[in-house]
């Protein structure tokens, strides 16, 4: 990517409060490429839903409120829309927990998604079939109640109904969450085909740093509500102190990030 | 056989337009999570509208056929109910999105005395009539196979037909068409629809004028049997037990639901009557929904609650 072109999308420096009163972003910066696959990693609490939230508007109904920054989709500010009209524009977000219609059967799940779509039966039939392509498990057990389904399935579910509304941009929280690790190279490994043939850009939260930054080409960690480090994705999967206290593969034990590091990341929120 | 077959017929014409008001609070609560006490000012305040129209809009506009008169009459009392739906989603509920239950239900308590407030200040208080017509005089029907025939009240009839027709309409717009499918969606996971692009201002602004519909049907057939007035609006506590019994999230439970308490009444008034003395049509559904929530408190057909992890 060159630095001329506009990102897709770009946050700058969002604080988030809930209730009024509780801080929990302080000042996170990001942009996402169009035709990118971006990942925010980070542990518990670290603030990964409550950013897309905030990018996807459905902070309101939980009583957040952006309260400083910016949040921009190829230029527009975005901060005042309803979720609805996000889908409209494109960005749309499949939340932590999948959040399938449990009563609904897969097949009305799926085509729930296409509910603010005015292109008519035929286009949307034509996507219902590219879903079941991708997901061709959905296709199978298109008649089950949702609740009824695997956790794999509800996740396939969730990210087919976002489909369904014909988005440029899927805010993917936790998509391995729960899962086995096959089922979740299954998931990953079909987010990467629509990124690529389909040319849809992904937003992906992820506690699952091995994972995500197999798939994603960019990766920003979180903290605390900040973010400490940004890198591309092959980067980061190398770096030491990642590799340290993301993946797992120190002998000392997980730490917090903060111990050691602690100058460091001070230097860069002030840069 | 031919006194019982009577007496059960009696019993399903009435249940079906206890299910009528029963359908009211389940399509709200299903929808939006809100018990909504206003259903019964709902059923007078319509009532009231059409009972007053029927009578303004000949004089307003000089017309003889009382038929014609009835039917803008109807349409007229919709828009208002439409009118309703959108002040209660405006004004009230687009405020409260994400509070108690409880909360949510003082609101509808007071949108109910709200309603019965504005309806005595704009259609009057005295007690109207509305005359649309429908049949008085009882029938016999299937004489060559009873011995005496049956004799059904065509009232009950027609009205419990309308009731059927209605039910049956609201469960195909529910099961067939996008907004139905919208409207189950945000009653299963309200956040999860939100995140797909369905706006909750809209569905619920649907679903009132549903509740608004459903209330209009209810009010213009109890209204032409009972005459309008003030109790009217406690005609909607005959679907309460319904509810209990059928469930709050059930559509078919409230149709069933209020068959069974429609049939026990009348049945039980008939045969235990004269047993333990009469007056057991007044208190049957009570003590029926009251065994219900001891036993079985989220009805014969309430949702359960699908948890899998
Ligand atoms: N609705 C809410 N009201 C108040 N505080 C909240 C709310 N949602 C999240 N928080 C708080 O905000 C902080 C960040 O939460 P968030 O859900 O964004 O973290 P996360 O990175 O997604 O964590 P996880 O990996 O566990 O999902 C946490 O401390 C959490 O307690
Ligand atoms: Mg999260």
């Amino acid at each position: 990517m060159t630095e001329a072109t506009t990102p897709l999308l770009q946050v700058n420096s969002i604080e988030v409060i809930y209730n009024h009163v509780i801080l929990v972003l302080k000042g996170v910066s990001f942009s996402v490429p169009e035709g990118g696959v971006v990942a925010l990693l980070g542990g518990n609490g670290a603030g990964k839903t409550t950013t897309l939230r905030a990018v996807s508007n459905l902070l309101r109904g939980e009583r957040g409120e952006v309260t400083k920054g910016t949040i921009a989709l190829r230029d527009e500010r975005i901060e005042a829309l309803t979720p609805a009209e996000l889908v409209l524009r494109g960005v749309i977000q499949v939340m932590e927990g999948r959040h399938c219609f449990g009563h609904l059967s897969i097949e009305e799940n799926l085509l729930t998604g296409a509910y603010t779509r005015r292109d008519g039966k035929a286009a949307i039939a034509e996507t219902l079939a590219k879903v079941y392509d991708y997901f061709p498990r959905l296709k199978t057990r298109r008649k089950s109640q949702a609740a009824y389904t695997s956790g794999g399935e509800q996740q396939m579910c969730a990210i087919g109904r976002a489909l369904m509304a014909n988005p440029r941009m899927v805010l993917l929280d936790e998509p391995s969450m729960g899962l086995a690790p096959q089922i979740v190279d299954e998931v990953f490994g079909i987010v990467r085909r629509l990124n690529q043939q389909e040319g849809v850009t992904f937003l992906l939260a992820e506690q699952n740093t091995n994972m995500a930054l197999r798939y994603a080409d960019f990766g920003y960690i979180l903290e605390n509500g900040r973010v400490v480090m940004e890198g591309a994705a092959k980067d980061l999967a190398i770096n030491e102190d990642v590799k340290e206290f993301y993946l797992g593969l120190s002998t000392v034990g997980r730490k917090s990030f903060r111990d050691i590091k602690h100058y460091r990341r001070r230097k860069r929120w002030l840069s | 056989m031919g006194f019982f077959l009577e007496t059960l017929i009696g019993g399903l014409m009435a249940g079906m337009l206890y299910s009528l008001v029963a359908l009211g609070f389940v399509l709200i609560f299903k929808a939006s999570g809100v018990f909504n006490f206003a259903q019964g000012a709902m059923v007078l305040f319509a009532a009231l509208a059409m009972a007053r129209f029927s009578t303004w809009i000949p004089q307003w506009l000089g017309l003889e056929s009382a038929a014609l008169a009835n039917v803008l009459a109807f349409l007229a009392a919709g828009a208002v109910m439409f009118l309703v739906a959108w002040l209660v989603e405006r004004l009230v509920l687009r405020h409260l999105v994400n509070q108690e239950g409880a909360t949510l239900l003082m609101a509808t308590l007071g949108i109910a005395y709200i309603l019965e407030g504005i309806g005595g200040t704009l259609f009057g208080s005295d007690i109207y009539k509305i005359d649309v017509g429908m049949p008085k005089e009882p029938v016999m029907i299937l004489e060559h196979v009873f011995d005496g025939g049956l004799l059904i009240n065509k009232e009950d009839f027609v009205a419990a037909s309308i009731a059927a027709l209605l039910v049956a309409l609201l469960a195909l717009f529910f099961q067939k068409t996008t907004t139905g499918r919208a409207l189950r969606a945000v009653a299963d996971d309200h956040q999860a629809a939100q995140s797909i692009g369905i706006p909750l201002h809209r569905i619920w602004f649907i679903v009132w004028c549903v509740a608004g519909v459903v209330a209009l049907v209810a009010g213009v057939i109890w209204g032409s049997k009972l005459g309008v007035q003030f109790s009217l609006s406690t005609v909607a506590l005959r679907g309460l037990p319904v509810v209990i019994l059928g469930g709050l999230t059930s559509i078919p439970g409230a149709i069933i639901g209020g068959l069974i308490i429609g049939v026990g009444e009348k049945l039980s008034e008939v045969y235990l009557g004269p047993l333990i003395g009469g007056g057991i049509e007044i208190w049957f559904a009570y003590q029926l929904a009251l065994v219900f929530l001891l036993l079985r408190p989220q009805g014969l057909f309430g949702e359960k609650i699908i948890d899998r992890v």
